[in-house]
Formats: C-alpha cells, structure tokens, sequence
C-alpha cells in the first residue's frame, strides 16, 4: 500500500476529531488558528515548540471538556 | 408504580431512531414489562408505520393535551404483547402544538401505570427535540458509523447534559464487520473514544430490517435476525442485565458466496 494512501476510516477520524474541536470550543476555524499561533507565540518566548506537531484536542471526561493541547519541543523525542 | 422514561434521540435524521424505539419498546415488553411508546415527532409521524399500528389511530398526542380524549383512548394498545401500547404523534400539527411542561404532566401520568416510556425524538435540536426530552429520566443516543452522525451525536450530549440528562448511552446502528476490517469505516471503539460515552448495544446492518419495517412488524420479534438480537439484548440492558456485547459477524463463505452470484 502507498504511504498516502491510508484507510478512509483513518480519514473520517481525523477529520471528526478536528471538526468536534470546533464544535465543543463553539470556535470558527480561523478563531481556533488565531488560538494556535498565539499559543505558539507566547510558547515559543520560554520554549523552542515544534509548531508542525502540534495537536489540538477537546475531550470529553468524566465531569467536563477539557482542551488538550500537545507542543512538542524541537529535537525531542 | 414508578416507571422509567427512555428518550431515543440522535440530531441528524435516518440513523434509526424509530426503528430503534419501536424495537426497544417491543423488546422491553417482550421481558414482561408494561411500556408505553410515545411518538413525540409531530407532523412526520411514523412509529405508528414502522409499528404497523397505523390503522388503529383515532386521537393523538395533540388531543390528549388539548383534553379531546382521555389519555387511555389514544393509547393504541398493540395486540402482539401484552401491556405494549403506542401514544401517536399528531400528523396534521406542527412541534409547537405541545409544549415542554405538558410533555413533562402527560409522562408523568403514564409513569404511575407503566413500567417503561420510550420516546421517540425527531431529528433536529429544536422544539420538538425539547418536547422529547421534557420528561425524560435517560436518553439513548443512537449513531451510525458516519462522520455526519458522529458529529451530530456529540452536540446532542453536550445539549442532553446541559438539560440535566446526564450520562446519555449510545447505539452504534448499521455497523458492517466487513467494512470496518477493510478499514473503510469506523470501528466501535474508534466511536466510543471520540463521543466518550457508555456504549448500551451495537445493531449490525440487516436487510431484515427494511423487510420488518416494510411489513409493519418490529424486527425484535424475530428470533432468526442479528438485528433482532441487538435490540432484546439492548431491552435487558437498559433492564440493568450486564450482557456482553455480541461480536461482530463477517458474512460467512456461504453468504458471500451467494450474494456473489446474486443468490441472497
């Protein structure tokens, strides 16, 4: 199989994942990006964030929503 | 008596919603349970038709709260199981026709006499949506493997909760093993992460079902389909019994072999 082409379910999971963040924050996708790069920003003054993995998440737990937010640091592992 | 009211709700439309609730019902009496099934969708009613009840109607849920009958004579009492009745919704009205607080009064009522209400939601989060969930002591979510639905049923528990009902379960509805071993569609856990709620039974696609619907007879009734197992063994979970969940079956060689000669 080519490495683009992956299995639609992977597809729709990305793509619900990414729009349910949306949706649970009640944020536009340019209201999330302005989010991001501003998170970077402020990161980036203390850290040295990779800012082309960074994931975004709001999930659902037990007793609230919570946005979980990964900034992987440059060079890490 | 002290029943419980179920509503069977999803936001997006054509998940299965009423045929999940005409088979929960039935699946509940058939355990021996008083239930009554409420149609709470106005002007597009259809639990009658999928119940094969729809030749029995003379009042409506609109006439019993504007006080045109007695509750008892709208109640269409299904003669296939004992103490399993139907209250239709009105198909010349529209959503407004009842509110909220009569929704609440009318459940109330049923509760002193039966053991189960399950209601069946339209589809949409609008009034009618509401009136569903007026009464409503829990709420089954049903979804299908699709993103529209999936996103659907993730703003309908976070509206469920904001309105106190909390804890809502799910049904995965239409699921195909086959497709979900190709990866070609989502799987139940991959549901389960992302809306992060209880799963209460998972209803394989069967044909039986258009079959069921199309005679007016609720696929729980027959012991033979896949789809009717789904539902009794949903019906004893929602009874509190902790029954696993049936794996998924691929077709076996024998019907694959045949659908591919167009025999099935």
């Amino acid at each position: 199989m080519k490495s683009d082409d992956k299995k639609s379910k992977s597809v729709a999971k990305e793509r619900l994942q990414f729009v349910l963040v949306q949706d649970r924050v009640k944020l536009t996708p340019d209201e999330m990006d302005a989010m991001r790069d501003e998170l970077i920003g402020v990161l980036s003054k203390y850290i040295d964030v990779d800012s082309q993995k960074i994931e975004m998440d709001v999930k659902r737990e037990d007793d609230m929503t919570a946005l979980v937010a990964n900034f992987p640091l440059k060079g890490s592992k | 008596m002290a029943g419980k009211t179920i509503v069977i709700t999803s936001g997006k439309g054509g998940v299965g919603k009423t045929t999940s609730s005409a088979n929960i019902g039935t699946a509940l009496a058939m355990q021996g349970n008083k239930v009554c099934l409420i149609d709470a969708d106005i002007g597009l009613r259809n639990l009658d038709v999928v119940m094969g009840l729809e030749n029995r109607i003379v009042y409506d849920i609109v006439d019993v709260v504007e006080s045109n009958c007695r509750l008892e004579q709208a109640m269409i009492r299904d003669k296939r199981y004992d103490g399993l009745y139907l209250l239709p919704a009105a198909q010349t009205r529209d959503k407004t026709s009842v509110t909220p607080f009569q929704m609440k009064e009318l459940i109330e009522k049923l509760k002193e006499d039966m053991d189960f209400i399950v209601v069946d939601s339209p589809a949409g989060i609008e009034q009618g949506f509401k009136n569903a969930i007026a009464g409503a002591d829990r709420a089954i979510i049903v979804t299908t493997p699709e993103i529209s639905a999936v996103r659907d049923a993730d703003r309908i528990i976070g509206l469920l909760e904001a309105e106190g009902l909390r804890d809502p379960e799910v049904i995965i509805n239409r699921i195909r093993a086959d497709m979900v071993d190709r990866g070609d569609m989502m799987g139940i856990d991959d549901m389960i992460e992302i809306l992060a709620i209880d799963l209460i039974g998972i209803v394989p696609e069967d044909e039986g079902i258009v079959v069921s619907t199309n005679k007016g007879e609720p696929i729980a009734l027959n012991d033979n389909a896949k789809a009717g197992q789904a539902y009794r063994n949903i019906a004893r979970r929602i009874m509190g019994e902790d029954l696993p969940m049936m794996p998924l079956e691929k077709d076996s060689f024998i019907t694959r072999f045949k659908k591919l000669v167009g025999l099935s």
